[in-house]
């Protein structure tokens, strides 16, 4: 999809994740509460596939953005009485962004381990601030009492998730549009520039730091909406949308889906959170073992992830279906 | 009339170690200028320098008069100055096409855009399809550039360079571990290269040297050992030292 | 102190192999494991169950990096970060299979229990004896890595791996036997750490972040660094526990981030 020798319009089967979500709208009512929840993280790993997949930023810090995201639109509901879901989620988005514009003007001038460790110390520190400043956060015990206001007026979060599964269905439609847009473009050429070769970017003359950290923003804003979603989903706040285990999360989930791929968002967390959501309640020691082995079969021998996977037996396929007619 | 591209007494040391004293050089507008020298010479960090890639421990590089000592490698791109690499530097999994795209993009400061999509930017790449075919290179656009051989990609090599409508370019050893069956194609496009660029290329096939320079500079340890043209270097006998052992036509 | 020992050897590792290895907390835990299992379980005195769990460690790091890690040495970041992270989760779902959720106990033999009267004050004397042994350790090493040839080759192997290779070191065998010293060390530091940083199955993911912190503020690759860095580390945490409670963490994390923005290959980092 990106690139300049690459066609860019919509294809059909681009539609089908849509096609799919709608589907489970209505024949799936009772999975609902699941279904917003995949939404939402679809949408958490869109953002980290952008810098990830696209610019080639290894961070273990995206739950930062998350979780401030979150919190934000909580306190602004629970604390400042604004229930208006927009109101909130701008709110969410513009201190997401801020965080991410500071954070990432600070830790893009460094590479790999250091950065790494800059991304979880920062995700870290959140973690800190949030479980001890108990008054706006309600510390451990969570933020309660987020409200959001019935959508435009007119759509009021119902007990059975419909309302909220909708609304989170149309923030990822407006998400997965936005990132569809810049990897097509010639700014997404640029980052997968950076990304194969940084040196040749730095030769042509690209100010390779300035476009990292803006990115970087616009990836974070994204997070942050996402985690407000969250918020406003479950009208609830807790402390696990902060620190190391959001981010090693979402990171296994854009593994197994595949980086660099835009569906890969798609696909990791739909099997990632449909599986854990019930093997986790039958099995809960069984659960981390079975990501734990298939986080390292899938390092080890697929690293494209499924889509990865899919797009080598459809090679195959095609190798051996054109090799058919030149009989021996 | 200010050169091209100039040093003034350019110095490099790493610690103990000299890599380059007292350089002085000066590249004319539309020169045809080879570097040349043994190896360990200090050549690619002379490069690296100028381009900015390597800060100086002293001295000073002017491009057109004009200081540009400490401005950044990004920089100095936007004001003219292109380079190829050595050890090919390119998008290796991508395409041709976007391998010059790339470098079109950035000197028309159409790599911000985020909306409209790249594909549909015909501008650039039919400046770039354009730039390839002149380079013989038009039928591989689509390929990605690492399934290309070696001698076709130290091509696309000087095509992303001329994608940055350089006024001064420094080549890097261009046909470095190009087979000879390949090299005269390198040494066409080399002879073709618009007059008004200001050429310096670095090196050791003294084929090429002599057939493309007008003006040779040979360095040896750091230092400007001696300047002329190509016959009068063919004659020094102090070059003959330098390169014992080497062949070389007069 | 305890940090210093599980550091160093990812410091080592880390700087030598290049590899990420976010797992090096689940050798600690294994050490953990295995002592409390063989002083409880088994009775064995303690000098031989440390002994014993730092060469089953070492030789279970050697099984693990011949199968599994050496595949990946040029893989690049990301595939090591998600491999180590897999890592961890397997092994710590393994102990909470094995282990159950409660953490290890450890039997401490009488000589080492009870408190060390000393220059008027009463030191606790396991801890006294952890002091010494981490520094024994320290100077083992520093011994080892200064003055001996193995220090010399592993040394010249950071430096530049090509070379070395080149000069006819057997870089392979070389990165086997520095992992597996690493993550004995590892192993030893979760075993005689198992007092103090209790040993769960949780035990790798919670302290990761510590782990880091100490190698990436050290300094890759050196043994001086992690020592520093565990060392503050250490007396941070301490004298924030004293004065503000509250915010200990928060200084770790804010002074690991000022720390790395000002040096960030660590305070006495190798590669520039």
């Amino acid at each position: 999809m990106s690139g300049y020798t690459v066609d860019a319009r919509i294809r059909w089967t681009e539609w089908i994740p849509f096609v799919v979500a709608l589907a489970a709208f209505f024949l799936l009512p009772e999975y609902l509460a699941l279904g917003s929840r995949i939404l939402i993280f679809i949408l958490f790993a869109l953002s980290l596939d952008l810098i990830l997949g696209y610019a080639g930023i290894v961070t273990l810090g995206h739950s930062a953005f998350f979780g401030l995201g979150a919190y934000t639109a909580g306190i602004l509901s629970a604390k400042a009485g604004i229930h208006d879901a927009f109101i909130q989620l701008a709110g969410a988005a513009a201190a997401a962004a801020l965080l991410g514009l500071a954070t990432g003007a600070i830790i893009l001038r460094t590479r790999a381990l250091t950065l790494l460790m800059l991304t979880l110390a920062i995700t870290a520190i959140l973690l800190e601030i949030a479980n001890k400043w108990t008054t706006m956060t309600g510390g451990a015990d969570g933020l309660q009492g987020v409200v959001v206001a019935p959508i435009l007026g007119l759509f009021k979060f119902d007990l059975f998730g419909k309302t909220a599964f909708l609304y989170c269905l149309a923030a990822l439609f407006v998400g997965w549009w936005a990132v569809r847009r810049i990897i097509s473009s010639p700014f997404g050429a640029m980052l997968t520039g950076i990304r194969e070769n940084g040196a040749r970017m730095h030769a042509i003359g690209a100010p390779v730091y300035w476009r990292m950290v803006l990115i970087y923003t616009i990836s974070a804003t994204m997070a942050g909406i996402a985690g407000a979603l969250l918020a406003q989903v479950n009208q609830f706040v807790g402390l696990n949308v902060l620190g190391l285990e959001p981010s090693g999360d979402l990171l296994v989930m854009l593994i197994l889906g595949g980086v660099g791929r835009l569906y890969g968002a798609f696909v990791g967390p739909v099997i990632y959170l449909t599986v854990q959501d019930w093997l986790a309640k039958q099995y809960p020691e069984y659960w981390y073992f079975g990501v734990g082995a298939l986080l390292i079969t899938v390092v080890l021998f697929a690293p494209g992830g499924i889509l990865g996977l899919v797009d080598k037996c459809l090679q195959l396929f095609r190798q051996k279906s054109s090799a058919r007619p030149s009989a021996r | 009339m200010p050169a091209a591209l100039q040093t003034e007494k350019l110095c490099k040391t790493f610690g103990a170690l000299t890599v380059a004293q007292n350089v002085d050089f000066r590249l004319e507008a539309g020169a045809r200028h080879a570097l040349i020298g043994p190896n360990g010479a200090g050549k690619t960090t002379f490069v690296n320098m100028l381009t900015g890639a390597l800060a100086p421990s002293s001295g000073r590089i002017l491009m057109n008069g004009e200081d540009i000592t400490k401005t950044r490698q990004a920089a100095r791109v936007k004001l003219g100055l292109g380079r190829t690499f050595q050890i090919t530097t390119l998008f290796r999994r991508l395409p041709v096409l976007d391998n010059v795209a790339l470098a079109v993009a950035e000197r028309e400061g159409i790599a911000r855009h985020m909306w409209k999509a790249a594909g549909r930017h015909h501008v650039i790449k039919d400046e770039a399809m354009a730039l390839l075919a002149t380079l013989g290179l038009a039928d591989d656009a689509r390929t990605p550039a690492q399934d290309l051989p070696y001698g076709k990609q130290r091509l696309i090599e000087i095509a992303v360079a001329l994608g940055l409508k350089p006024k001064v370019l420094l080549l890097d050893e261009p046909a470095a571990g190009v087979p000879s069956t390949e090299s005269e194609r390198i040494l066409q496009v080399l002879d073709r290269l618009p007059s008004e660029i200001a050429i310096l290329i670095i090196e050791h096939d003294m084929d090429l040297v002599f057939r493309f320079a007008k003006r040779i500079t040979v360095l040896v340890q750091g230092e400007v050992l001696v300047e002329g043209p190509p016959n009068e270097i063919a004659r020094d006998r102090r070059v003959h030292q330098v390169y014992l052992g080497e062949q070389h036509h007069a | 102190m305890i940090l210093y020992v599980i550091s160093v050897g990812l410091s080592v590792t880390m700087g030598l192999m290049g590899f990420i290895n976010l797992a090096h907390g689940v050798f600690a835990m294994a050490g953990g494991f295995i002592l409390s299992t063989l002083l409880g379980s088994y009775g064995v005195p303690f000098p031989v169950a440390v002994a014993a769990a730092f060469f089953s460690v070492s030789v279970g790091s050697i099984l693990l990096e011949r199968l599994l890690y050496s595949r990946l040495y040029s893989s690049g970041e990301l595939a090591q970060v998600l491999f180590s992270i897999g890592l961890i989760f397997v092994s710590m779902a393994s102990a909470r299979l094995v282990f159950g959720d409660q953490a290890a106990r450890i039997f401490l033999p009488d000589y080492l229990r009870g408190q060390l009267h000393f220059v008027g004050r009463d030191f606790p004397t396991y801890r006294v004896f952890i002091i010494f042994f981490s520094l024994i350790i320290v100077f083992l090493l520093w011994f080892g890595v200064e003055r001996t040839r193995w220090g010399a080759m592993v040394r010249a192997a950071v430096d530049h791996r090509a070379m070395a290779q080149s000069v006819g070191i057997n870089t392979r065998l070389l990165f086997m036997l520095t992992f597996a010293l690493g993550s004995g060390l590892a192993g030893l530091g979760g075993a005689l750490g198992a007092d103090i940083l209790p040993v769960q199955w949780a035990y790798p993911f919670e302290h990761l972040v510590y782990f880091l912190i100490v190698v990436a503020v050290g300094g890759l690759g050196t043994l001086r660094g992690p020592f520093i860095a565990a060392l503050l580390i250490g007396i941070a945490d301490t004298a924030c526990k004293y004065w503000t409670p509250e915010y200990g963490a928060f200084l770790v994390y804010a002074a690991t981030i000022a720390i790395l923005l000002w040096r960030p290959m660590g305070l006495f980092g190798v590669r520039a």
